[in-house]
C-alpha cells in the first residue's frame, strides 16, 4: 500500500495509520492513552534534546532512518550525563511512501527504543505532497545522573578517547547512493552501556560528544573553543577500518570529516586515561576504542601525523563533498 | 636508520642553496599538508602550488553558464562535487538551488545516463570539467550518450590538458627551480613528455605518486639532482605511471576530442591547453565554446598567482581576512584541491 493524502486527513485512514503501524510498534501504557500530551514521572535534573532526520536512502546498510532517529536522540542525552527516559516521535510523510517501509522503520525505532531503554511516549504524524519520502523528528527527555559534564569543561592534562572506528556510517550512506557493493555498514548505536560504566566507574569525565555531522575533527574544534584550550592528536591512533580508509582515498575523503551515528569522544581527567578506556573497551559498542590524543595549552587542534608532521585540523566547511579528480 | 627515516632527515637537514619547487597537482598539495610535509623539510625548500587544481582554473564564465542552464525552466545542471561550491560572478550552483534552479550532484558520469533516460522531458547539462585525467570519462559518457540513443543530455565541458599549462609555466615564471609533477594525470598522459620538458627547460622533472612517503621520496629526488646539478626526468609513480601513459584512454579522448586554445581562470588563453568534442559531436555540446572567455578576478584576488606559484597564499592581502572557506572570494579558496583553502585549514 501507498501512504495518501487522505491518510493525513485526521480522520479514520489516519487513525488506520497510527493504529497498524505505529501503535502497533511502540505500544506502551502511556502511548496507547492516545491523550493529547504524555504525563510522564521524571526524578531530580532532566536533559531534554530534539532532533530531525532527513537521510536518503531510508533503508540503508547497518540501519534505517528509524533507528537513526531514536539512537541519534539518546545519545545527545546520554552525552550530558542522562539517563534516556523517554521519546516523542514526529513523522513527516511525502504521499507515494510505501506503507511497508513505514512499518519496517517503525518496527527498527521499537527495536532501537528497547535497546536503549527507552519508551515512545507521544507521537504526531502529517502527511505532505511529494514522492514518497520521510522525515523524522524525535526529542528526548533523560534524567541526569552526572552533573557538570560540558563542553567547556576541558583541562590541559586530559585524555582524549574516541568509542570506535570513524567514518562507518558516512561512508556506508555514500556507498548505497552510489550503489557501490562493500561490506561497510553504518555504525548507529545507542551508546549507553559505555556513558553508564563511564560513570559507574567513577571515571572522572569532564566531557562527552556524539561524533556526527561534521565528524571527530568538528567535535575537537568545539571542545578547543568550549574549554579554550588546545587539542592534540595522533593520526596513527585514529581508529578507522581498512575498507573505510579504501573507501575514503578513492573519494577524496578524510575520515576525520566524516559523519558517525554510534561513536563518542570522552574526554576524561588524565590519570583515569587508562581506566576509561578499558571500560569503554568493554563496553557494547566500544571495542575498537583508542586514546588519541590530549587536551593542551594553547588553542586550536594540532595533529602529529603518520610520518611525523603537524598541521592544524580545521572544522569541516561546507558539505563534504568527494573531489572533482 | 630505515630509508624513510633517512629521506625525513635529508630534506630536514638541507642547508643549501634556497630551492622552489612546484607541485602542480592539487592532490599533492592536499596530501602535503595532510601528512605535515612542510614541517618536516627545511625551511631552505619552499613547496609552491601550481595549476593543477580543476575548479580553480575553471573560468567564471562558464560557473555563470552552469548556474543559467539550473535555473532555467525544465533544465538540471549534473556535475561532481566541488563545481557545487565554486562562484562565477554571481551565484554558485548550491545557490542556485536555493534560488529554485536544478542542479544534482553526481559521483559517476555515467549515472546520467539513468536520470536522463528516466526523464525524457528534462534537459540535462552535464559539467564536464577536469584534467587528462576525467576526459576519458566523459569520452565514455559521450559513448553511451550515442548508444542509448539519448537525446536529453549535453555536455558543457572545460576540459584543460597540464602539460601546456606547466609549459607556460617555464616560459613565463622564473625562479621555479623543478617540478613534483602530477601523478594522477601521468597515468593518462605518461611519464615521457616530461623528459622532453626536463631536457628543455633544464629543470627536474620528477613523477609523484599521492602517500607521504611517495611525495617525500619524490622531494629527496629533486633536491639530490638540483644538489649534484642534474636536471631529469625521474618517474617515481612507476606503479601506475608508464612512459607512453595509457593509450587507450589517450585514443578513447582522442576520438571524442581535439585539441584547443582554452581559458585558464585568472591567467588567461593558453595555446593548445583544452579539449572540446570534435565537430561530428558537436551535437552533444551545450554551448562551451561560448562559456570560457577571459576575465578579471575579483579585486584584489590573487588567485592567479597563486596557481603561477608567484606568491603563496598567505601572501594575498584577502587571505583570511576577507576571503575564508566561508565567503570565498576566489576559486582557489573554494575547492577541496584549491591552494589558499588547504592552507587555511591545515596551516599551523
Amino acid at each position: 500500500m501507498k501512504i495518501n493524502m487522505s491518510h493525513g486527513s485526521g480522520g479514520a485512514q489516519t487513525s488506520g495509520l497510527i493504529n497498524d503501524i505505529f501503535l502497533k510498534a511502540f505500544g506502551n501504557k502511556i502511548l496507547n492513552r492516545l491523550e493529547d500530551a504524555a504525563v510522564l514521572s521524571l526524578s531530580g535534573k532532566v536533559a531534554y534534546t530534539t532532533d530531525s532526520f532527513v537521510v536518503t536512502p531510508l533503508i540503508f546498510a547497518g540501519g534505517d532512518i528509524g533507528r537513526l532517529s531514536v539512537c541519534g536522540t539518546v545519545n545527545d542525552l546520554l552525552m550530558m550525563g542522562a539517563v534516556p527516559k523517554y521519546l516523542t516521535a514526529g513523522f513527516i510523510i511525502e504521499e507515494g511512501a510505501s506503507a511497508q517501509t513505514l512499518e519496517r522503520i517503525a518496527q527498527s525505532m521499537a527495536k532501537a527504543a528497547k535497546e536503549a531503554g527507552v519508551k515512545i511516549a507521544a507521537g504526531d504524524t502529517k502527511v505532505v505532497e511529494g514522492s514518497g519520502g520521510v522525515y523524522i523528528n524525535t526529542s528526548g527527555i533523560g534524567e541526569v545522573v552526572k552533573s557538570g559534564i560540558s563542553i567547556s569543561n576541558c583541562k590541559a592534562g586530559d585524555a582524549i578517547i574516541v568509542s570506535g572506528n570513524l567514518g562507518e556510517h558516512h561512508a556506508a550512506i555514500l556507498a548505497e547512493r552510489m550503489d557501490v557493493q562493500n561490506n561497510i555498514k553504518s555504525d548507529c548505536a545507542p551508546l549507553n552501556a559505555i556513558v553508564v560504566n563511564l560513570i559507574q566507574n567513577n571515571i572522572a569525565v569532564h566531557c562527552m560528544r556524539d561524533v556526527t555531522r561534521g565528524g571527530l575533527a568538528t567535535v575537537l574544534n568545539e571542545i578547543a573553543s568550549g574549554s579554550r584550550c588546545g587539542v592534540e592528536i595522533s593520526e596513527t591512533q585514529l581508529p578507522v577500518s581498512d575498507e573505510v580508509r579504501g573507501f575514503c582515498d578513492i573519494l577524496g575523503l578524510d575520515p576525520l570529516y566524516m559523519a558517525n551515528e554510534g561513536k563518542m569522544v570522552a574526554v576524561v581527567s588524565g590519570r583515569h586515561a587508562k581506566k576509561a578506556l578499558e571500560t569503554i573497551k568493554s563496553s557494547r559498542y566500544g571495542k575498537n576504542a583508542r586514546i588519541i590524543g590530549s587536551v593542551v595549552e594553547g588553542k586550536g587542534v594540532t595533529m602529529t601525523t603518520a610520518l611525523g608532521g603537524r598541521r592544524a585540523v580545521d572544522v569541516l566547511y561546507g558539505e563534504g563533498l568527494p573531489r572533482i579528480c | 636508520m630505515g630509508p624513510l627515516q633517512r629521506v625525513i632527515n635529508e630534506l630536514g637537514g638541507y642547508s643549501g642553496e634556497p630551492i622552489k619547487i612546484m607541485e602542480v597537482c592539487g592532490t599533492h598539495t592536499a596530501s602535503i599538508f595532510k601528512n605535515g610535509i612542510r614541517s618536516m623539510i627545511s625551511p631552505k625548500i619552499s613547496l609552491i602550488s601550481g595549476p593543477g587544481c580543476p575548479v580553480c582554473v575553471t573560468p567564471a564564465s562558464y560557473t555563470d553558464r552552469l548556474v543559467e542552464y539550473a535555473l532555467k525552466e525544465g533544465h538540471c545542471v549534473l556535475t561532481f562535487g566541488d563545481m557545487m561550491k565554486v562562484t562565477g560572478s554571481g551565484l554558485s550552483l548550491t545557490e542556485a538551488k536555493a534560488h529554485g534552479g536544478r542542479a544534482v550532484m553526481l559521483y559517476s558520469p555515467l549515472a546520467a545516463i539513468k536520470m536522463a533516460s528516466g526523464e525524457p522531458d528534462t534537459q540535462f547539462v552535464f559539467a564536464a570539467v577536469g584534467f587528462e585525467t576525467t576526459a576519458p570519462v566523459y569520452a565514455l559518457l559521450i559513448e553511451e550518450i550515442i548508444k542509448n540513443d539519448i537525446k536529453n543530455l549535453k555536455l558543457l565541458t572545460s576540459i584543460k590538458k597540464i602539460i601546456p599549462a606547466v609549459e607556460y609555466i617555464c616560459e613565463n615564471e622564473a625562479g621555479i627551480d623543478a617540478f613534483l609533477c602530477p601523478g594522477h594525470a601521468s597515468v593518462i598522459t605518461g611519464c615521457g613528455v616530461y623528459r622532453q620538458l626536463a631536457d628543455k627547460y633544464r629543470k627536474p622533472f620528477v613523477v609523484g605518486g599521492f602517500d607521504g612517503e611517495h611525495i617525500l621520496s619524490a622531494l629527496y629526488e629533486i633536491v639530490s639532482q638540483l644538489q649534484s646539478g642534474r636536471f631529469e626526468m625521474k618517474n617515481m609513480y612507476p606503479s601506475v605511471v608508464s612512459e607512453d601513459g595509457n593509450t587507450k584512454a589517450a585514443l578513447l579522448i582522442n576520438k571524442y576530442f581535439e585539441t584547443s586554445d582554452d581559458y585558464w581562470r585568472g591567467i588567461g588563453k593558453i595555446k593548445a591547453s583544452g579539449l572540446r568534442l570534435r565537430q561530428p559531436y558537436a551535437g552533444y555540446d551545450a554551448g562551451s565554446a561560448f562559456s570560457c572567455n577571459e576575465e578579471r578576478l575579483p579585486q584584489g584576488c590573487r588567485c592567479a598567482d597563486v596557481i603561477l606559484g608567484r606568491i603563496s597564499p598567505a601572501d594575498c592581502g584577502l587571505f583570511k581576512t576577507v576571503c575564508t572557506p566561508f565567503a570565498a572570494v576566489g576559486p582557489c579558496m573554494v575547492s577541496a584541491e584549491g591552494a589558499c583553502g588547504i592552507w587555511y585549514k591545515n596551516s599551523i
